[in-house]
């Protein structure tokens, strides 16, 4: 396990990595790992199902961390995900009857509108992202539940179950949506403009704002992107239920994907957004988590060896920054 | 405004000269990575004097304070209080040997009350070990009430405004059985009432023989209640002596390093010796800008093709106004035109359509982004100009920061190489570059040259000199008294926030110049012109006015 791995360069081996390079490819090594333990000594791992089931497992999780991504690269963070998730799920019943197209674009804009408030409380009033978030983390919820009278309800819509169980070319719709929204993110951090005004304004508020950079505009566009996502990944992970459950979907979501963002080398400091690692992140606790139940291990271990990962992650970064 | 030198401290009290040493340092030095910010620096605190601390940016001031008062640690050198040598490893242990601080920004509990914030550490108790709240309230009304403050000490700290919170921490400072007062920069957030007030309460602690240590750049203040004042200049020590003994003028050529006696007009600069052809009708004009606390009605016109040089102490608000006319600092009052069009409501985006652009002073903070490439940040501002449809091009992005790489000779292993690695001088022309790609029609400059190597400042000198033949309106802000009079068709003096004097044609010069920053009588030829105003005018009875002060530098 990467543990191992980053007690092994304090032996002062020079041709082995250092922390700089750990930083940039020690997600990427470590799910490499895993994969070749698992093959080693799991059974049945690599089989197309079991590869199936993990993928799907992880698509709401990367999906959410995209958006969470941006977020953190603007030295932000949205606590609210996991109740906008719920919120998209509650909104979904209510308008199946018109089709899955208007209950999608309900649930889509209802993320979009939990995204703008926090911005504008981030930008506008200049809350710290901690606390405006946390406003909605626990009004959101409580508001999913109000609009779904607080009661689980079946999903029985064709259209909609389809998207959480059919597959395009053998590949499930759902992992098709995450990879297609994770090119786009990487898309738009990388080749346009707002992307790289997200970055800059991470890597440097003040320089930004002097540079006459839309400061307030791109970072509430930043939220509302984050809330987009999150509703999207609520309709996804309803779909895989069959059933909308605003109680409980979405819960520590927002830790999952903090976790997958920085286990994925993106700094907390802001300044940069790594899409790919990002992706990677989520992969790897996923495959964690797998690997242990798989070898009988109760859940709270893979908790702990979870926890384990972030510390040094964050320990590596620390590393890099010092120099 | 004050009265001159002449009038010099009148309290009553014991002599400080005969006074014994309450505060020595002996030979102090703290090197921090890449600056040497105390370079063996002595100086001695006597009990129940004033004592002014000045100098200019870097000049070690903050950390001197630092090194006093146990926040660092001297790397060498030691300290004495009352003859017995300390080691402060807190703060904490500072306080309690009896060095009380008040900091430039108040350091209190915002969210406690006022009268725990007095007490804090000491609150008084009661039999049962408890906090005596009604004992501890009526101290602290008490306490204030002495410094004319009449609030509520139950109310929390932050509640009020910043110059009650500044009486606050004098309060607690004093409160304290202190032998020795630090104050850094007290006045600077201070109604006039309140500074009244502080003057009074140093009188107090003067009677009651407790050293103040004031640091302030506010030359009046200085005058009118210090006895004695320590000069630092890039972290070593200038000077130490009786106030009285210098005038203003020695006193600022000091912080500054120049010799009063010294006019130098062409030489050292990479500046070209000729003016430039200046148009007549402004580019650039405001009128009026004011800002609580840091302008006062500042108002000067840029013309095209010319440098026009913002002369000033520390503090005297040449930042601000450069802030202000790039749309980054909010203003009370005042107007800003450009190109004969009115500015409302200025922000950084509308300044920058409007074609001004601003190279701030703090290059780390406000300037470069050190994680993106050379090639991103020169494009920051540009971006939106280089993309279509939201989407970035890269080609045009190419061109521009290869024509600007060559035109600056930014010394980089790429245009992709991060800009966090280059040396200040690379990094400062790559924020230049950010700035011209834009073709600003008003180059606002704060410190160009500021902790940059000779190279790369003879590099900038000249460039600043070829933009301004090409046309540009160029703001020039310098701390470099040579460079601001080398390279400045004209300058504009700014003191407390206000405007204090303008030197056009031959008056451009180092003594001039020093002259206008000092509050000194203006020589005779510039007394005919009538270009420096201002109300310093009959300052200085004993220095011949249209002469070079004779006295030696006391050094």
């Amino acid at each position: 396990m990467t543990t191992q791995a980053t007690v092994a360069p304090g032996r002062a081996l020079s041709r082995l990595p250092g922390p700089a390079w750990f930083q940039e490819y020690g997600v990427y090594a470590a799910v490499a790992a895993l994969l070749v333990f698992n093959a080693a000594f799991t059974e049945h791992f690599l089989t197309v199902d079991n590869l199936r089931t993990q993928l799907v497992q992880v698509a709401p999780v990367v999906i959410v961390a995209l958006g969470m991504a941006l977020v953190i690269g603007t030295e932000g963070v949205d606590l609210s995900v996991g109740s906008t998730m719920a919120l998209a799920a509650a909104l979904l019943p209510l308008y199946l009857g018109y089709g899955l197209v208007p209950a999608l674009l309900v649930a889509v804009l209802a993320g979009a509108v939990v995204g703008a408030v926090n911005g504008t409380l981030v930008s506008v009033v200049g809350l710290q992202p901690i606390v405006a978030t946390l406003a909605l983390f626990v009004g959101g919820r409580g508001l999913a539940l109000v609009v779904a009278d607080g009661q689980l309800k079946q999903i029985a819509n064709p259209d909609l179950l389809a998207l959480g169980t059919g597959s395009f070319l053998g590949i499930p719709l759902v992992v098709l949506i995450a990879g297609a929204l994770a090119l786009a993110v990487a898309f738009l951090v990388h080749r346009t403009t707002f992307g790289r005004q997200v970055v800059a304004i991470g890597g440097n508020r003040p320089a930004a704002a002097l540079a006459g950079l839309p400061v307030k505009r791109v970072l509430t566009g930043v939220y509302v992107l984050c809330g987009v996502f999150a509703a999207l990944a609520g309709v996804l992970a309803t779909a895989r239920l069959t059933a909308s459950d605003p109680s409980s979907l979405g819960n520590l979501m927002e830790l999952s994907a903090i976790t997958a963002v920085v286990v994925g080398g993106t700094p907390l400091s802001g300044g940069s957004v790594r899409v790919l690692g990002t992706v990677a992140g989520a992969l790897l606790m996923q495959l964690l988590r797998a690997t242990l139940v798989k070898h009988d291990l109760p859940d709270s271990t893979a908790q702990m060896a979870q926890a384990a990962i972030i510390l040094a992650a964050v320990y590596v970064a620390r590393e890099r920054r010092s120099r | 405004m004050a009265p001159p030198e002449a009038a010099a401290p009148a309290t009553a009290g014991p002599e400080p000269a005969t006074a014994p040493a309450v505060l020595e340092a002996r030979g102090v030095s703290k090197r921090f990575p890449g600056v040497v910010a105390l370079d063996d620096v002595s100086f001695t605190l006597r009990a129940g004097e004033t004592h002014a601390l000045v100098g200019e940016n870097g000049a070690g001031k903050s950390t001197l304070i630092k090194v006093l008062t146990g926040v660092h640690r001297p790397d060498s050198g030691e300290l004495l209080l009352a003859g017995r040598q300390m080691h402060f490893a807190r703060p904490f242990e500072a306080q309690q040997a009896g060095i009380s601080t008040i900091y430039q920004e108040v350091n209190l509990v915002p969210l406690m009350s006022v009268a725990r914030n007095i007490f804090l550490g000491r609150e008084p108790t009661s039999r049962l070990g408890l906090i005596d709240f009604a004992r501890m309230h009526r101290e602290a009304a008490g306490l204030l009430a002495g410094f004319g403050v009449r609030v509520d000490p139950r109310r929390p700290l932050h509640t009020l405004g910043v110059g009650t919170q500044q009486m606050v921490a004098l309060a607690r400072a004093v409160s304290v059985e202190a032998r020795v007062v630090v104050m850094d920069e007290p006045t600077s957030s201070l109604e006039p009432r309140e500074v009244e007030t502080l003057f009074r309460v140093i009188g107090d602690l003067r009677r009651q023989n407790i050293a103040v240590l004031y640091v302030s750049h506010r030359m009046d203040e200085l005058y009118r209640i210090c006895d004695r004042v320590t000069v630092l200049r890039d972290g070593r020590h200038i000077h130490t002596g009786d106030l009285a003994d210098i005038d203003r003028m020695q006193l600022v050529s000091m912080m500054l390093g120049r010799e009063v006696t010294e006019v130098r007009r062409h030489g050292v600069t990479a500046f070209g010796d000729e003016g430039h052809d200046v148009a007549r009708t402004p580019v650039l004009t405001a009128t009026g800008l004011t800002r609580r606390h840091q302008l006062d009605a500042v108002g000067l016109e840029l013309h095209a093709g010319e440098v026009l040089g913002l002369g000033g102490l520390l503090g005297s608000g040449r930042s601000e106004t450069a802030k202000a006319l790039a749309g980054a600092l909010a203003l009370d009052a005042g107007e800003i035109t450009v190109a004969g069009r009115p500015m409302r409501r200025t922000t950084s985006a509308r300044a920058i359509r409007a074609g001004i652009s601003l190279l701030p002073e703090d290059r780390k903070a406000e300037g470069i982004v050190p994680g993106l490439s050379v090639r991103e940040n020169i494009v920051l501002a540009a971006m939106p100009r280089l993309s279509r449809a939201g989407i970035v091009s890269r080609r045009r992005q190419d061109r521009i920061v290869d024509i600007f790489m060559k035109r600056l000779r930014i010394k980089a292993s790429s245009p992709e190489q991060q800009v966090g690695e280059l040396s200040g001088g690379n990094q400062q022309k790559v924020l230049l570059a950010r700035w011209l790609c834009l073709e600003p029609k008003v180059l606002l400059l704060d410190e160009p040259t500021r902790g940059i190597d000779v190279g790369a400042k003879a590099e900038v000198q000249a460039l600043i000199d070829e933009l301004a033949q090409e046309g540009l309106a160029v703001l020039l802000i310098s701390s470099d008294i040579e460079e601001l009079v080398e390279g400045s068709d004209r300058i504009v003096v700014l003191r407390g926030g206000a405007v204090a004097g303008e030197l056009t044609g031959d008056q451009v010069g180092e003594s001039t110049l020093l002259q206008v920053l000092a509050d000194h009588a203006p020589p005779a030829a510039a007394d005919a012109a009538d270009a420096v105003p201002g109300p310093g005018t009959e300052a200085a009875p004993h220095i011949p006015a249209g002469a070079p002060a004779g006295k030696e530098d006391p050094r």
